[in-house]
């Protein structure tokens, strides 16, 4: 009987799930892809605080360097595993296999996930974990309810917990409606030092998204350079040809 | 020979072995006949505007997705595990590899813009008319085959979006009564979309429809060039024509015309570029976030749409929650296009001369469409559902207000009409009532209310707004 009431309780978790998702604005990220310097950051709290679990497995080291302004030496002795070849992918140690067990579900490939989440997304959701002594990691997040990830930057953000309001609805029924963060335990950065750094992860996972964004729009401005000059002078010898025509 | 010498030849060359080789070439094959034929010696009306840069720059954009097509063929892997990575390593591994996937990705949505604007261009200045109505039903088989090779090319990146667009789209097959269900599996070649019909797709997107594309789009040319193009002012200026048989408004297409497109490809090249390099996902317009994840046949998307140039076509669909209604409304919706011809019988071509209402139904038509794309891009709520319905029957209104202005119609036709127009709505209304948008359903029901009022029982009072002008004998320039 009590297994029966637990299964029917546990059904209804994705409801109140539902419910707190409702209303968490994300915050905008400002990140800027030519600030080198964060991408340099970002690329190393990546390798040490994401590739623990994520990969990403399009994304070659020696390309990172490249872009990044990192010579080979220093990605091997930075950002790479020991004995690992500048040319590998970023493929996270754990196996896969074992990463599903843990977690419930494989640590999703981060190559693409700026592109497919959004910045502003990633930016909030990193620092919007929270206690919560009810889920198997310790923590939830208000961006996204039950996630399976722990909160794997506390040392650096320190703990928080959420401080939710119960809204009721005209029938009686209630929700919860998030409402702040308090600070729990203090992390090794101050606040502005940790949105710093959060600010240099998502950069880092918007610049893996797309590569080429960083040289393209170089590239953009002298193709449209040279077609404004190409369309002056298409234009005056349409209308030297055109003179004819009355 | 003073006929040989009048017409300006633009191959001569005079002497030395560039003239030989193309005198040995002419006794073989007819470059120089085809070239002043089809080219330097086709005349064009000289009033030519705006709306006619978007024929050759059509020609120029299936150019580029043949080519770049052909790269990206080299490093594609047509198979469910290799071919989003595949996407990927032409994206970051392939030299320039990037570059021609998004001249390819950008280019496919930019033919729709401006397919789009060439086909209104048809509209405004009544291109389909006689003696051009096989022209335009061309031009509507290259559309209709361009709406497959999109479809087919957009699911070969192998993302979420790709996915279940390909999953719900080909389920519409299944709507077919009696055969639906093995229909729909013939197509997919298995019982849920999956390798094998990403298999067939890439085939068809790289071999059958760019075959069938570039033939038709040959037919569309041979019969242009057939009846002469159509001008802003709707005259045929093989009317008038000078003592040597050259249209006395017509101009050569080569040179006039080639420098004038041009002019009119440098400036969509500069645009093209501005999106290629700028943003190519054009905030998800072009690239939508969801394909940025693989294809997972376990995990739903919330929201499932078509890229853009599908929204109207989805609106239209979804709008009606019966799905074979919904489906034959969409069929419906661009089967009419191909009837255009016969239900604007108007002598009267273009929109100039044919009275001030005219050229309001036309702008209100081709708002309706771009609402239309709008809506098939919102989530499915009731609301969207109702806005939509609402702007379908514009849609269709559009062409039962073209048919009535074919001819001068009595105030009491026009009248009649209105009241058989509006009845006919609230049938419908009152078939799909449904009490929890009866607010919605009564407020909106002033859409094609006011729409009719304008078109149907305004020119009843005033008939002068649909009377057409005295149109010129010869084309106004300048």
């Amino acid at each position: 009987m009590k297994k029966i009431l637990a299964a029917l309780l546990f059904s209804l978790l994705p409801l109140a799930a539902f419910a707190q998702d409702e209303g968490v604005p994300l915050q905008h990220t400002n990140i800027n892809l030519s600030n080198t310097a964060s991408l340099q950051r970002g690329a190393k709290f990546f390798v040490n605080y994401c590739m623990g679990c994520h990969s990403a497995r399009y994304v070659r080291y020696n390309r990172v360097g490249k872009d990044l302004g990192l010579t080979d030496v220093q990605l091997e002795s930075y950002l790479m595993p020991a004995g690992g070849k500048v040319s590998d992918t970023m493929v996270s140690a754990m196996p896969q296999a074992d990463a599903k067990k843990w977690f419930g579900i494989p640590p999703p490939d981060l190559s693409l996930e700026a592109d497919s989440r959004g910045t502003d997304w990633i930016y909030t959701y990193l620092k919007s974990f929270y206690l919560d002594p009810k889920s198997t990691t310790g923590v939830n997040n208000v961006v996204f309810p039950h996630t399976a990830m722990p909160q794997v930057l506390w040392e650096l953000q320190g703990t928080q917990k959420a401080i939710f309001t119960i809204v009721r609805n005209p029938d009686g029924s209630a929700y919860e409606v998030f409402n702040r963060f308090e600070p729990v335990t203090p992390g090794k950065l101050t606040p502005e030092q940790f949105d710093r750094a959060d600010r240099d992860i998502t950069n880092f996972l918007a610049y893996m998204s797309d590569p080429i964004a960083l040289k393209s729009r170089d590239l953009g401005l002298r193709v449209i350079g040279f077609l404004i000059i190409f369309f002056v002078f298409a234009y005056l010898l349409k209308r030297e040809i055109w003179k004819k025509i009355h | 020979m003073s006929q040989d010498a009048k017409k300006r030849d633009y191959l001569d060359v005079t002497g030395g072995w560039l003239h030989t080789l193309r005198g040995w070439i002419d006794a073989r094959f007819p470059m120089s006949k085809l070239w002043n034929e089809q080219v330097a010696q086709y005349y064009a009306p000289k009033n030519f505007n705006f709306w006619y840069f978007f024929g050759s720059i059509a020609l120029l954009i299936l150019v580029n997705q043949i080519v770049t097509g052909i790269f990206l063929a080299m490093n594609y892997q047509p198979s469910a595990t290799e071919a989003f990575a595949s996407v990927q390593y032409i994206m970051r591994d392939v030299n320039w590899g990037w570059l021609i996937r998004y001249m390819h990705s950008v280019g496919a949505s930019l033919f729709f813009v401006v397919v789009y604007l060439h086909m209104l261009r048809g509209v405004i200045y009544g291109s389909y008319k006689k003696p051009r109505e096989l022209l335009w039903i061309f031009g509507m088989l290259i559309y209709v085959a361009l709406m497959g090779e999109a479809f087919m090319g957009y699911l070969l990146p192998w993302g979420q979006m790709s996915y279940w667009g390909a999953q719900v789209i080909t389920s519409l097959f299944g709507a077919v009564p009696g055969i639906g269900n093995g229909l729909e599996q013939w197509i997919r070649g298995d019982y849920a979309v999956s390798g094998i019909t990403l298999n067939r797709f890439f085939a068809l997107h790289v071999v059958a429809l760019p075959l069938v594309l570039v033939g038709l789009v040959l037919f569309h040319l041979i019969a242009l060039h057939e009846v002469g193009s159509n001008n802003p002012d709707g005259v045929e200026i093989k009317k008038h024509k000078g003592p040597d048989g050259i249209p006395l408004d017509g101009i050569p297409f080569h040179p006039y015309y080639t420098i004038k497109d041009i002019v009119g490809v440098t400036v969509f090249l500069a645009i093209f570029a501005a999106i290629i390099f700028f943003s190519p996902g054009l905030h998800g317009l072009f690239l939508e976030p969801a394909n940025f994840e693989p294809a997972n046949p376990l995990k739903t998307p919330v929201d499932i749409r078509p890229l853009w140039y599908f929204g109207p076509f989805y609106a239209i669909l979804r709008s009606i929650p019966n799905k074979l209604l919904g489906i034959s409304s969409m069929g419906l919706a661009i089967v009419i296009l191909f009837l255009l011809p016969w239900i604007d019988r108007n002598p009267v071509k273009s929109i100039r001369y044919r009275g001030p209402l005219y050229r309001v139904l036309v702008f209100v038509f081709a708002i309706t469409f771009i609402i239309l794309g709008y809506i098939g891009l919102q989530p499915a709520t009731p609301f969207w559902a109702q806005i939509g319905q609402r702007m379908e029957e514009l849609y269709f209104l559009f062409f039962v207000v073209s048919w009535i202005y074919t001819r001068p119609r009595s105030w009491v036709f026009l009248a009649l009409a209105f009241l058989a127009v509006m009845a006919v709505i609230t049938a419908f209304d009152w078939l799909g009532w449904d009490a929890a948008i009866a607010h919605l359903k009564i407020y909106s029901w002033l859409i094609p209310g006011i729409y009719s009022m304008i078109f149907l029982l305004l020119p009843a009072f005033f008939s002068k707004l649909v009377e057409p002008l005295p149109v010129p004998e010869r084309v106004t320039w300048k």
